[in-house]
């Protein structure tokens, strides 16, 4: 039973990580949150899920396809809601406005035209478990927590060998001297926001397979926000730390206290975390700019 | 007729809640996810207490208040203490909002998720309109106190402000409790007016409601968040749409606001009608000129 319990909250804990990154990877450029992240995450989930039902493709591509999908709709929201912002220099407060107008819009545009239905994706993974010292395990937990974290690791290895990844870095600690030493900023916000984007996509197919697909299973990534303030706004490892410290305690929290206070408890932790610890485990503490 | 009333009533509910909102996220310039809660509170307070104990409304909506107020404090106390950046406490109070209608869903006074039907119908509209016009007044002259320049000194600059021995947990605090109370005002009312409130009513669908109203109408001042939610609510009464279509204009409205005019359909400035007065006396008109220019 622990030792499931553990299991289970790791692979939620993997699925949080997955969408605490993106939170963290456009925090620590724009150093705004982006709210509307959770959107794209149940947009990704959409486009995976009739991709896989309407037209038939296998799991890898329909999976790729999401992936794409959900980038492609993450430079959109960018380009057209963003940017005006961005170039104007807009404290990061209208920023954060923005992001929530551009949920609250994608969100109710998916309950009108989509309709609220539960989709539910077909079976991919076989129902049958995997013993393990004595508890089941289902294969799809092992599945989503071993892809997250390659996922996260081959993130990592982009940021620190590659180019691009220097910039990233280096934008994150000061934009104005990166853009000086010959970074194209606009460029370089595009790719934020695509990798951003991407790992929506994923994150989404994986809440979608796990649960199901809904128009406010966005409402989740207030989970992944949760892990990532946890982590530390802005740090890779840390969204991958807090993400799984939560979706554990979470998960032990709902099997051996109540299912129905999991959420006050995720939201008070996040209260005393941000009040304790400002930065969280991993993060730097910004102070609004003055 | 009666549904007209109906819808004005609501409206005049709205902008007690609006009004004080605009205070905390208008004129100190916090933002708050969560303030459905706090009319949450003050209804269930308001409500609990007409229904089982049967003490007189104006009281009971006082208590509401009251008790708004106090948890406010309780929200308030450590995350503003701690002088959380503006988007950290909005997830604070997102999760306020959200442990909130948990309780609520979970104590057995309130019912459960069934919620409290019969409540007692007190509020019509010139009961709301009264309490609007009040709280409106009373709005106008703390923002034009000293407590409200300080505020407006901490929403421009809290560096600045925190310099000019401005305590900041103070003003944020107060006008935290003060948007807590004006919600737990429209909460009791509310309640009274529905007679039946139940925890899903107070989603963040409302909290994004009172907020999008604020920012709509113009960070900074009190006619245009009430010009605001008058057109939020009467618009799609008006045009018969759908909930859902009423949300993804809400949506809209925050992002091209945003993109085109950050201050909001009022800006800085209040609605009045002295410039009908001014057309006729051209000296005031170019004062008045001045005045926008500086």
């Amino acid at each position: 039973m622990f030792l499931q319990t553990l299991i289970t909250g790791f692979s939620i804990g993997g699925i949080y990580a997955l969408m605490a990154v993106g939170y963290s990877l456009v925090f620590s450029i724009l150093n705004f949150s982006n709210f509307a992240h959770g959107t794209i995450i149940m947009l990704g989930a959409y486009i995976g899920y009739f991709l896989i039902s309407s037209f038939n493709l296998s799991f890898p591509l329909s999976l790729i396809g999401a992936v794409l999908g959900a980038a492609l709709l993450s430079l959109l929201n960018l380009r057209l809601a963003y940017n005006p912002l961005i170039n104007r220099r807009s404290p990061s407060l209208y920023l954060m406005i923005t992001a929530m107008g551009v949920s609250i819009f994608l969100e109710n545009m998916v309950y009108v035209t989509v309709g609220s239905h539960f989709y539910s994706f077909p079976e991919i993974f076989k129902q049958s478990t995997i013993k393990f010292f004595g508890s089941d395990i289902s294969p799809l937990d092992l599945a989503a927590l071993i892809f997250s974290l390659i996922s996260i690791y081959a993130l990592h290895i982009f940021l620190t060998k590659t180019k691009i990844g220097t910039a990233i870095r280096a934008a994150s600690y000061d934009m104005t001297t990166a853009s000086l030493n010959g970074v194209n900023m606009t460029k370089l916000i595009g790719i934020v926001f695509l990798l951003a984007g991407a790992f929506a996509g994923l994150a989404g197919v994986f809440l979608g397979v796990k649960y199901m697909v809904y128009p406010t299973m966005g409402w989740i990534t207030n989970k992944a926000y949760i892990a990532a303030v946890i982590g530390g706004l802005g740090s890779l490892p840390g969204a991958v730390i807090g993400g799984l410290i939560l979706g554990v305690l979470e998960t032990f929290v709902s099997v051996y206290i109540s299912s129905t206070i999991r959420d006050v408890f995720s939201f008070s932790m996040v209260i005393i975390f941000l009040v304790i610890q400002p930065a969280g485990l991993l993060g730097k503490y910004l102070e609004e700019k003055v | 007729m009666d549904y007209i009333y109906g819808v004005m009533a609501v409206i005049c509910i709205e902008i007690i809640a609006t009004v004080g909102l605009s205070v905390f996220t208008g004129f100190t310039g916090l933002f708050s996810l969560g303030h459905a809660a706090f009319m949450a509170i003050g209804a269930y307070t308001s409500a609990i207490l007409t229904y089982f104990y049967h003490v007189p409304f104006v009281l009971a909506l006082l208590s509401g208040m009251l008790m708004s107020g106090l948890i406010s404090i309780i929200l308030g106390f450590p995350t503003l203490r701690a002088k959380l950046r503006g988007d950290y406490f909005a997830i604070a109070t997102l999760g306020f909002g959200e442990a909130m209608r948990v309780i609520l869903e979970n104590l057995s006074i309130t019912q459960g998720a069934r919620g409290l039907p019969g409540i007692k119908h007190y509020t019509t509209l010139p009961v709301a309109a009264i309490f609007a016009v009040v709280v409106v007044w009373l709005t106008k002259n703390f923002i034009l106190s000293k407590f409200g320049r300080n505020a407006i000194a901490v929403r421009e600059d809290a560096v600045a402000a925190e310099m000019a021995g401005i305590d900041l947990f103070k003003v944020r605090m107060l006008s935290l409790i003060y948007s807590a109370m004006c919600g737990g005002l429209a909460g009791g009312l509310f309640a009274h007016y529905l007679n039946f409130i139940q925890p899903a009513m107070f989603t963040s669908v409302l909290s994004t409601q009172l907020t999008s109203a604020v920012v709509a109408g113009g960070m900074g001042s009190i006619t245009g968040p009430i010009l605001a939610i008058a057109l939020f609510i009467a618009v799609p009464e008006v045009l018969r749409v759908a909930n859902m279509w009423r949300l993804v204009a809400y949506g809209l409205i925050l992002v091209l606001i945003m993109i085109f005019r950050p201050s909001g359909i009022m800006g800085y400035h209040e609605l009045s009608f002295e410039w009908i007065g001014n057309l006729f006396r051209k000296k005031n008109c170019n004062k008045i000129a001045d005045k926008r220019r500086t």
